[in-house]
């Protein structure tokens, strides 16, 4: 039988940016849309956004990005990810992607990049529709 | 005009008034334009013959859609500010009891400055038209500043990047990706003196956005100025040095609020005793409404981190009229066109009464509030960039017609990257066709009078006692932080705003209604050059150095932070106070992240609780 787990998701601002609005925004609209959201808070390395995933046994990793740093933090957390087995992971990037960027970044595992102005209804849908199926077998 | 000079309290909140006369047709229409008010009889005439038959062929409509916050109980169409605030069909002198021309309005440049702080306005001297800008290597940036200058800018902004907001030299590893991107990255003196390369200080205004690091900063930008030759006495330019709003809002804190204001307040003693003509703090509601706060609360929570800057300063034992005159502050140029031009008249209005009667200033200097503006970054849209041009320029006008000293105006690709320089100079050229063409600079405060605007002016007056209040039963805005009240109340609204635009209650042209499809335009694109770069370049002055000289002034530096500064009366600053001995570090080449980490040693660094 399967029972009815909660969509898990991490959202995290990585890197040295403090611009919060946004995160903070989808935060609680994820969770008004009924999913388990866990926000890390500001600053936090690779290595922490992968570590917290693993504990809260997450669906979904969403990172917000504003400050251009993205090419040097999502290669690194798409490698943890694997390193710990954790490839069903969807990986999400909100924030301002060059356009140039966000090919080579999907490319690398990431499933989504949602740039400014993306309504927050389409983040829900997109999650809803493809979170990998992990639920658990009772 | 009303002339009943009722107290200040009872003019900023009208009382309700009963409607008893009202009979007959448009009975209903008549009691709720009366709503609180004593309309004339020829007002009321007008309800009842010209508006109401008018209402009944055809209603209003909301702008945007008919559902939520756009209609009211009745379901009528309900209007309301960016900010969520109601506004009425029409405002009379109905709009405005007790409100009174000489308290309330004033003459220009005079008490209570609501007209503007120049009796002039800018028949004298133009805003000055200061372009923020910054990216990639000091080199680079300097280029774009002799750019800028050449097409007719009056002062210059220094963006920097993350690295340098956050105390870290371009070479630390937390650096990674993220130098020369939001701003220029500046490591040492020596990347100060690039910066500045062929611009003279002593005649350009120079205003820098930096906060952590401010003093660290200012100390590179003094001896700079000094080393081409230039008297400190006759800088001018403003440091933004606003703590306050890193933790209310934009985030960029190293310390703990305690000794970051210490750090505040010992540029606040520097400052008045060597460099008189510099702004040492900028005190933001910019961010705060980036953040998503409201116009409201952008106004209510600058102009009392205002007021706990002026409290930590006296309790140094400074006198607020020697400090004062330098405090200056620096607001947001958001959507709303008349609750902006409200804002700012408020916001001198308040700090005047804030200033004589709170701290009890003599000088008229330090009653009168100084802002610069800029226009809502936030607002961009990523979708159809080049529309932003007329939004900044709406937002731009707003912060003329409120009387700013400066401006900047953004470029329109900002929503999706640091400005090209063709973007950069189309925005500049907006604030020129304002001030050169548009023709609202002939006139002082050309809006001063209109009903709708002064009922905004005391509205928003209100509003921010209201918080002040607040804010002072919580035992002041350190405290208030801590308990993450206002972080709160602008992350509250941030998600209202949002759900409000996701319902299309509020429109944004080009993103949420008008929307096409469209190719992403040219970028400005930064590698990771810069960083390679800078990296070399801190290899090389790492081993030119005397860096015993560099450990020593290191040193000097930590006792003097780890000691309690002394209120000194002379021509001299306190001995602990931290100002000279950053300016020793900063002469010895040693770099912002070596002088923030003396400072991580003393201090500790600061972490928030998670309010989301």
């Amino acid at each position: 039988m399967l029972t009815d787990r909660k969509i898990r998701v991490l959202v995290a601002k990585p890197g040295m940016d403090g611009h919060d609005r946004g995160v903070k925004v989808i935060a609680r609209a994820l969770r008004d849309a009924g999913m388990e959201v866990i926000y890390t808070g500001l600053r936090q390395t690779p290595e922490m956004i992968v570590n917290a995933s693993l504990q809260e046994d997450v669906d979904v990793i969403g990172l917000s990005i504003l400050s251009g740093a993205h090419n040097a933090i999502v290669p690194r957390v798409m490698e943890l990810l694997r390193e710990n087995q954790m490839s069903d992971v969807m990986v999400l990037i909100g924030g301002i992607i060059p356009a140039q960027d966000v090919e080579p970044l999907k490319q690398q595992g990431v499933a989504a990049v949602f740039p400014p102005g993306t309504p927050m209804e389409e983040i829900v849908r997109f999650i809803r529709e493809n979170v990998s199926n992990r639920t658990v077998v009772a | 005009m009303p002339e009943n000079k009722e107290s200040e309290k009872a003019l900023v909140s009208s009382p309700p008034a009963p409607n008893l006369e009202l009979a007959g047709s448009g009975d209903q229409l008549a009691a709720e334009h009366s709503q609180g008010r004593r309309p004339t009889q020829a007002e009321r005439e007008w309800v009842k013959k010209t508006l109401a038959p008018l209402l009944d062929k055809s209603p209003e409509k909301p702008i945007g859609t008919a559902s939520g916050s756009n209609l009211d109980q009745h379901g009528n169409a309900r209007f309301t500010t960016v900010s969520g605030k109601p506004v009425r069909r029409l405002y009379t002198p109905a709009d405005l009891p007790g409100w009174d021309l000489e308290r309330d309005l004033g003459f220009p440049g005079q008490p209570p400055y609501t007209r503007g702080i120049h009796p002039t306005g800018y028949r004298g001297k133009l805003w000055t038209m200061r372009q923020f800008s910054g990216f990639a290597s000091p080199e680079e940036t300097n280029e774009r500043y002799k750019y800028l200058l050449a097409h007719g800018g009056g002062g210059l902004s220094v963006a920097f990047d993350l690295p340098t907001l956050m105390g870290y030299d371009s070479d630390h590893s937390f650096s990674a990706g993220e130098v020369g991107k939001c701003g220029v990255a500046i490591d040492s003196l020596e990347d100060m003196e690039i910066l500045f390369r062929g611009i003279d200080l002593e005649k350009t205004t120079v205003s820098m956005t930096i906060n952590s690091p401010a003093s660290i900063l200012w100390a590179m930008y003094l001896v700079a100025a000094e080393k081409q030759g230039a008297d400190w006495a006759n800088l001018s330019g403003t440091l933004q040095n606003d703590i306050l709003k890193e933790y209310l809002a934009q985030k960029e804190y190293i310390y703990p609020p305690a000794p970051s204001m210490r750090l505040v307040v010992d540029t606040f003693e520097f400052g008045s005793k060597f460099t008189p003509r510099f702004n040492t703090i900028s005190i933001s509601g910019y961010h705060i409404r980036e953040a998503g706060s409201t116009a409201q609360q952008e106004l209510a929570f600058t102009l009392y981190d205002g007021i706990e800057y002026v409290e930590w300063a006296r309790r140094r034992g400074l006198d607020v009229d020697q400090f004062g005159p330098r405090l200056s502050f620096f607001f947001n140029a958001h959507n709303d066109f008349f609750e902006e031009i409200a804002k700012y008249r408020a916001a001198r209005k308040i700090w005047y009464r804030v200033m004589k009667d709170r701290f009890g200033a003599r000088q008229e200097r330090t009653r009168m509030l100084r802002f610069h503006a800029q226009t809502a970054g936030v607002s961009l849209t990523a979708q159809q960039p080049h529309i932003n041009i007329a939004r900044v320029a709406i937002q731009a006008l707003a912060a003329v017609l409120g009387g700013t000293q400066s401006l900047h105006t953004d470029a329109f690709d900002e929503a999706l990257a640091l400005p090209t320089a063709e973007a950069a100079r189309i925005a500049l050229r907006t604030q020129q066709i304002i001030a050169y063409e548009s023709g609202v600079a002939n006139t002082v405060d050309p809006l001063g009078g209109s009903y709708f605007l002064e009922r905004l002016t005391l509205d928003m007056e209100k509003d921010a006692f209201a918080y002040f209040d607040k804010l002072d039963a919580l035992g002041g805005m350190v405290r208030a932080i801590e308990k993450g009240y206002p972080q709160k109340e602008i992350a509250e609204a941030s998600y209202q705003f949002q759900r409000m635009a996701e319902a299309r209650e509020k429109i944004i042209v080009g993103a949420n209604d008008f929307t096409i499809e469209e190719q992403p335009p040219e970028i400005l694109y930064i590698d990771e050059s810069v960083a390679e770069r800078q990296a070399d370049k801190l290899r090389r002055l790492r081993q030119q150095r005397n860096n015993e000289l560099v450990r020593n002034s290191l040193e000097n530096l930590k006792r003097a932070a780890a000691r309690e500064p002394k209120p000194e009366t002379g021509s001299q600053v306190s001995p602990d106070n931290t100002m000279p001995h950053i300016i020793a570090a900063v002469r010895a080449y040693a770099t912002v992240g070596e002088i923030c980490d003396a400072l991580r040693e003393v201090y500790g660094t600061y972490q928030e609780s998670t309010f989301a």
